[in-house]
């Protein structure tokens, strides 16, 4: 029988690169033996959306993409096909894990500077696939049709018309209508299944073969390559598989009893992850009381809303997510982890995750009296937190590096 | 070392703090949010009683202008334990009291008032109430069923705390006066409100008893599944360090 599986496996390599894959990506991939907590999200990330993608295919075969019967579609998946509410809560629920896990991942980034030299690509593929995960929710959160779904579409494609000159035909062209409708629904689904998908999938890709090109960087942001033994192997470095496969495997576990808590006790998380104005269906002439985005969107849209011009407000937006891009050089701190970095940078970290997290509780609330200087405030942070990297990361005091990982 | 790894543990214990403090904020400003206070509704939807008696109230005061379009009178009787011994729908029952026109039992609760003549006669159609347990929540529901108030300047001559310029008249109104003439009237009434709102609770997410129960396996068994994980990391990482 081995022998058997053994000549196949040759038959195959002698074709396609099966093993060498394998020995490249995990079996021989050296990891740094001393990643923490942190380092689960990655492939928490990777675990989720595969979730989404298999899900999303069941959820395809039941849902209808027309205005007439898109919010019927989605109670017939809930009520009438067998496990159809598990589906569609794993896809909900997911779609809210994903940006939490996303989150997180960036947020390691950001502790032990993973960005620096020689991971740029990794970052920037990294914050595409981010920028394709907001597109991915945004355009998702049209297809149960629902008022909050129209209402959010409204006003978010609304934004593209403060462009000028541009800025009416362009959302008429994003639209395809004159109004968010059946048409909008319609390309939305779309994209949302096939377009944007394909490009996440391939971005992932890349994300992880630059990954695997330089090596991973860990808590103490030295290279593990500068120590090898005879044989070439990173003596701070453990293969990917076993090692990590095997405790990855013990994150999946804790992430997946967090995540069937939600989706089998609280699926709508009282009105975070599934909003209750979106229990009713799309009504154009019926705007609800208060409009707001599902949470992970919130710090940009509080961002938009804190300044009162439209136009700057919608630069401001877009310039929030579009500012990440910049970070592998905007950061010139000589180290990079946050270990051995000074109060400066300690401190600057601190801040902009409060503002931040603060950012995205003022989006979820109505704009009113002092959220607004709130709101004002934080972006203020939140932009002097990379506008000022250069400055406070180069004249920060940093402590000395050790030769080798600590545990 | 073991400091660096104390500051990286207070980093998760703050953000998490941070977290939790936001999600508190948030619910709390959602009860700010609206004009009037809800009342809480104490409801159990496996109460299968009280569900049997909000579908009777159901069907006599409300089903004439509201629809349960996505609930089916099977998938009804079935959930609110109108079965014999041998779980099979006691369909003579359901049709004697709960379905008071021609329709077959696997048919959808429709309502006897097409939406054009609802339009005409209310000013707005009386909306499908399938998902209302969900979209206005079980307090919500619970106040306004008992907030009715007469009031000369609207069409019915009613308004509401709950719903200003509600278009709804008082359907209420003389089951309320019926059982208020009796000796712990408004307890009554206000349980017979419950009953309601548990069924509408119900009949919003039908499946919510089941995914609980299935939720528990679950989490069981995702328990075992981590302790074998954290035994197998642990097995594989003795050797390193």
């Amino acid at each position: 029988m081995q022998a058997t599986l053994r000549s196949l496996l040759g038959w195959v390599d002698a074709r396609f690169p099966l093993t060498k894959l394998w020995n490249e990506h995990l079996a021989q991939y050296y990891a740094p033996r001393n990643f923490n907590f942190w380092y689960y999200f990655g492939s928490l990330a990777l675990f989720v959306l595969a979730l989404q993608i298999i899900t999303g295919i069941w959820l395809a075969m039941s849902y209808t993409p027309t205005a007439e019967s898109a919010f019927d579609s989605v109670e017939y998946i809930m009520r009438e096909v067998p496990w159809g509410w598990l589906l569609r809560y794993l896809h909900s629920t997911g779609a809210s894990f994903f940006f939490i896990v996303i989150y997180l991942h960036m947020f390691r980034g950001l502790l032990y500077g993973s960005y620096k030299k020689p991971r740029e690509l990794v970052w920037l593929f990294g914050m595409l696939i981010f920028l394709c995960l907001m597109s991915e929710a945004f355009m998702g959160y049209l297809l149960p049709w629902g008022n909050m779904s129209f209402w959010g579409a409204q006003v978010i494609t609304s934004l593209f018309g403060a462009i000028p000159y541009i800025g009416d035909g362009l959302v008429e062209w994003i639209r395809g209508d004159y109004n968010v409708s059946g048409v909008t629904l319609n390309r939305f689904f779309s994209l949302h299944v096939v377009a944007i998908p394909l490009i996440f999938v391939g971005l992932v890709v890349f994300h992880i073969l630059s990954l695997h090109e330089v090596g991973s960087n860990n808590p103490d942001g030295i290279e593990i390559k500068k120590h090898k033994n005879q044989e070439g192997i990173p003596l701070d470095g453990v293969p990917f598989h076993p090692y990590y496969t095997v405790k990855d495997l013990m994150g999946l576990a804790g992430f997946l009893i967090i995540f069937c808590a939600v989706v089998f006790f609280v699926p709508d998380m009282g009105g975070f992850f599934l909003e209750h104005p979106n229990f009713e269906p799309a009504d154009p002439l019926k705007t609800p009381v208060h409009i707001a985005p599902v949470w992970y969107m919130t710090p940009y849209y509080a961002i938009l809303r804190a300044i009162p011009d439209k136009l700057t407000g919608v630069l401001a937006m877009f310039a929030s997510v579009g500012i990440w891009f910049f970070i592998p050089w905007l950061d010139r701190s000589p180290v990079n982890s946050i270990r051995y970095r000074g109060y400066l940078c300690k401190g600057a970290l601190t801040l902009f995750v409060i503002s931040f997290l603060t950012l995205g509780y003022l989006g979820s609330q109505p704009p009113e009296g002092s959220l607004v200087l709130m709101a004002r405030i934080c972006s203020v942070v939140y932009f002097l937190f990379f506008l000022l990297m250069p400055i406070y990361t180069r004249f920060d005091k940093v402590k000395p590096l050790p030769d080798r990982v600590t545990d | 070392m073991n400091l660096r790894k104390k500051t990286e543990q207070k980093i998760v214990w703050i953000l998490s703090i941070l977290l939790l403090f936001i999600v508190c904020q948030s619910g709390l400003s959602k009860a700010e949010e609206g004009e009037f206070p809800l009342d809480k509704a104490k409801i159990d939807v496996s109460d299968l009683p009280s569900l049997q008696r909000g579908a009777r109230l159901f069907m006599n005061y409300c089903s004439g202008c509201h629809s349960l379009k996505y609930m089916r009178y099977s998938t009804l009787a079935e959930g609110i334990g109108i079965v014999d011994s041998s779980n099979h729908i006691l369909e003579k029952i359901v049709k004697q009291d709960l379905m008071f026109s021609g329709d077959k039992i696997t048919d959808t609760i429709k309502s006897a008032l097409s939406k054009e003549e609802g339009a005409a006669w209310f000013g707005t159609a009386p909306p499908d109430l399938s998902l209302v347990g969900r979209s206005r929540g079980k307090d919500w529901l619970y106040t306004y069923l008992r907030t009715f108030y007469l009031d000369s300047k609207r069409p019915w001559g009613v308004n509401n705390k709950v719903f200003p310029e509600v278009a709804m008249p008082d359907v209420l109104f003389n089951l309320r006066t019926h059982l208020l003439a009796e000796k712990d009237g408004q307890e009554k009434y206000d349980g017979a409100i419950l009953d309601l709102v548990n069924f509408l609770m119900y009949v919003a997410e039908p499946v919510k008893q089941e995914r609980e129960r299935i939720g528990i396996w679950v989490l069981l068994f995702l328990g075992i599944f981590f302790i074998f994980a954290c035994l197998l990391k642990r097995e594989y990482w003795k050797d390193i360090h």
